[in-house]
């Protein structure tokens, strides 16, 4: 579910916590919906134009307000447009918005850059640590003696619930200089969300590096520093990182459950039979098993991170010094804020390719695993 | 084994604080008052010294540039007739796909299943283009109108009708009823778990939903949603954040949907059984 709006995935699957959810580990898991035998046919005969008028009224509108917008994102992006005039009255340029952000010179590719450098770490954190706690926690939960399940489902998952903007707002206010989070940590109160320094440049300053080597600082790539590449989320970057982990970790615990509760008792206890401790049971058969559901989070978790918005938004619009800044935001500044809108349908169009290839990789391995 | 359990539990009492403690300092700091909030940001109780408990938060809800009165109804407005409009269309088409033969079938679910992987901030450009050209820019049909059509929605619903059997729609045509009446009469109330599970999901996405009215209504405050309300409040302010304010707004903007919730939780399993089918 998206994760955010949609498909945009900030609440990439829409899930809730219920004891008895029907396994979905299989790619055909049908949703439950009554005592009959699932039967596929198409027993209307003479129905066609029935059909047609049946299916009419939602596809014309997913046509005009999905399909044709994807064509026209592409058809703009190959045109000289600043988005304040009618894209008809534009020139064709070619692939001159392409080379203009990916080959020239120029703020422009440097802000791609920077956006992807950003996104690229906010990825690198989000995705294995929200994988990573909600499977934690979802094994925990599977324990059969627990007692308060209900109660501990129902608070992680909450947050997965809730508007983006209002958690976005929450924690601005538990991060304030003056807040709840600086109150809790020891040390000095710093203002996370508008701190730009990066996490990776902080390490290395503790252990005595301050200045980097000169090289890394006069070269670099795509317009952006050996240094900047390598410096790590800022750690205004690093505080969206958390309230996005925070509010997915519920959604992937919930799939996680499911997944867990579809693995039958008795191969468990099979291999306890076996002599196996309960950490190898855990390690060389809960885990070979869970791997469709692993992969499946991982998927969405990659496809939702990699359109951030919502968040970028009602933080700093990219600030501090444009260390939270992302390519999907970027599309949106560029169109409704610079008034490049063509540049900002291209950038629309590159994300869109790295979302698909990120989708395409994935299932690639979930396949080439599967049939181990 | 003891020692396991307690850790367990340890763990999961750790990560329900992590998850609950900021709702609950949201919902006490909406009472304080802004010195109180400043001074003490942890504590769950209002300090006398500055001022004891107050409504000021809540007055501050409803001024020139905070709305959220209006917002809400916004909200309101939006949620319920782009879920309606969803859930019908999207049985309709549903129904269409599963139980129905008509040539092009085929094509309009693979149309489906590739919308289904389009994500939603590629289309921001055109779809204000379109909105445009429609003359629905800043309108409330501009604003409700695009979140009306789901591909996941009538996927969904392809799913739920595939899994009644044929019979019914035969015996529905022997008694002499029309193609509508089958439909409307007889499959749709049997399809009724799944139009609940549609239902839910869609008031939870429409009503949180930011990117479409950012794009759909940039230039008519008066037409915010909630979400597009309150990411711009706190631009409208500068630099003296009225918290209290603020973060009685974000429960505001919460509450509905927790109710929802909290009502109807276990209709989700559909939903989770349905994100597994998607993948």
């Amino acid at each position: 579910m998206t994760t955010g709006s949609g498909g945009r995935v900030d609440d990439p699957a829409p899930a809730v916590p219920v004891a008895e959810a029907p396994p979905i580990v299989s790619e055909a898991a049908p949703a439950a919906a009554g005592p009959f035998k699932v039967r596929r046919g198409t027993p209307l005969k003479g129905a066609s134009g029935l059909g047609w008028l049946f299916s009419a009224p939602a596809f014309t509108g997913l046509l005009v307000f999905v399909a044709i917008p994807i064509v026209l994102t592409a058809w703009v992006s190959l045109r000289d447009w600043s988005g304040l005039v009618s894209p008809f009255a534009t020139e064709y340029v070619g692939f001159e918005n392409y080379n203009e952000l990916l080959f020239e010179d120029g703020v422009r590719r440097t802000d791609l850059a920077i956006s992807i450098r950003n996104n690229f770490y906010y990825v690198l954190f989000v995705v294995p640590m929200q994988t990573a706690i909600a499977f934690v926690l979802a094994v925990i939960l599977n324990n059969k003696f627990l007692k308060g399940k209900g109660f501990f489902r129902t608070s992680y998952y909450f947050p997965s619930i809730t508007s983006s903007i209002a958690v976005t707002l929450i924690f601005l206010f538990l991060f304030q200089t003056s807040g709840a989070i600086n109150a809790i940590l020891p040390g000095e109160s710093i203002n996370w969300f508008d701190n730009a320094n990066g996490l990776f440049h902080n390490a290395l300053g503790v252990i005595g590096i301050e200045d980097p080597p000169v090289w890394m600082i006069e070269n670099g790539f795509m317009g952006v520093t050996y240094w900047q590449w390598i410096a790590g989320p800022s750690v205004a970057m690093f505080a969206i990182i958390l309230l996005v982990t925070w509010t997915s970790i519920g959604t992937f615990m919930l799939i996680f459950l499911a997944g867990l509760q579809s693995i039958p008792e008795s191969v468990e206890e099979a291999a306890k039979v076996d002599g196996a401790s309960t950490f190898q049971t855990f390690w060389h058969v809960t885990i070979p098993l869970m791997k469709p559901t692993i992969f499946f989070v991982v998927t969405i978790g990659l496809i939702a991170t990699w359109q951030v918005f919502d968040q970028i938004y009602a933080t700093n619009f990219g600030g501090p010094q444009k260390t939270t800044l992302t390519p999907a935001f970027l599309t949106y500044f560029q169109s409704f804020t610079n008034s490049e809108a063509a540049l900002g349908a291209a950038i629309a169009m590159l994300l869109l390719l790295v979302i698909m290839f990120s989708t395409f990789l994935q299932r690639r391995f979930i396949k080439s695993t599967g049939e181990r | 084994m003891e020692v396991r359990k307690v850790l367990g539990y340890v763990v999961l009492i750790f990560f329900a604080l992590i998850f609950i403690f900021p709702f609950v300092l949201v919902l006490v700091s909406s009472f304080k008052t802004l010195p109180d909030i400043q001074a003490n940001p942890v504590q769950l109780w209002a300090d006398p010294e500055y001022g004891g408990w107050t409504l000021d938060g809540i007055r501050g809800l409803n001024t020139e540039s905070v709305r959220i009165p209006r917002w809400f109804l916004n909200s309101t407005v939006v949620t319920v007739i782009a879920t309606l409009g969803r859930v019908f269309l999207a049985s309709m088409a549903g129904y269409a796909l599963a139980k129905m033969s008509y040539p092009g079938k085929q094509i309009l679910f693979g149309l489906i299943i590739v919308l289904l992987a389009v994500p939603g901030v590629v289309l921001l450009i055109p779809k204000f283009l379109i909105l445009k050209q429609l003359g629905l820019l800043n309108t409330y049909a501009g604003l409700i109108l695009p979140l009306v059509f789901d591909a996941f929605a009538i996927f969904l619903m392809k799913q739920f009708f595939e899994q009644l059997p044929d019979e019914l729609i035969e015996a529905a045509a022997i008694d002499g009823a029309s193609a509508w009446q089958t439909f409307s009469r007889v499959m749709l109330p049997l399809a009724a778990p799944g139009l609940i599970a549609l239902t839910i999901l869609s008031v939870q996405g429409i009503w949180n939903e930011f990117l479409h009215p950012l794009i759909a209504v940039p230039g008519a405050p008066e037409l915010a949603t909630l979400p597009l309300g309150l990411a711009n409040l706190r631009a409208s302010f500068g630099q003296a954040q009225p918290w209290n304010t603020i973060l009685a707004g974000t429960l505001i903007t919460t509450i509905p949907i927790a109710i929802v919730f909290f009502t109807f939780q276990r209709y989700f399993v559909q939903g989770v059984a349905a994100t597994g089918v998607k993948g």
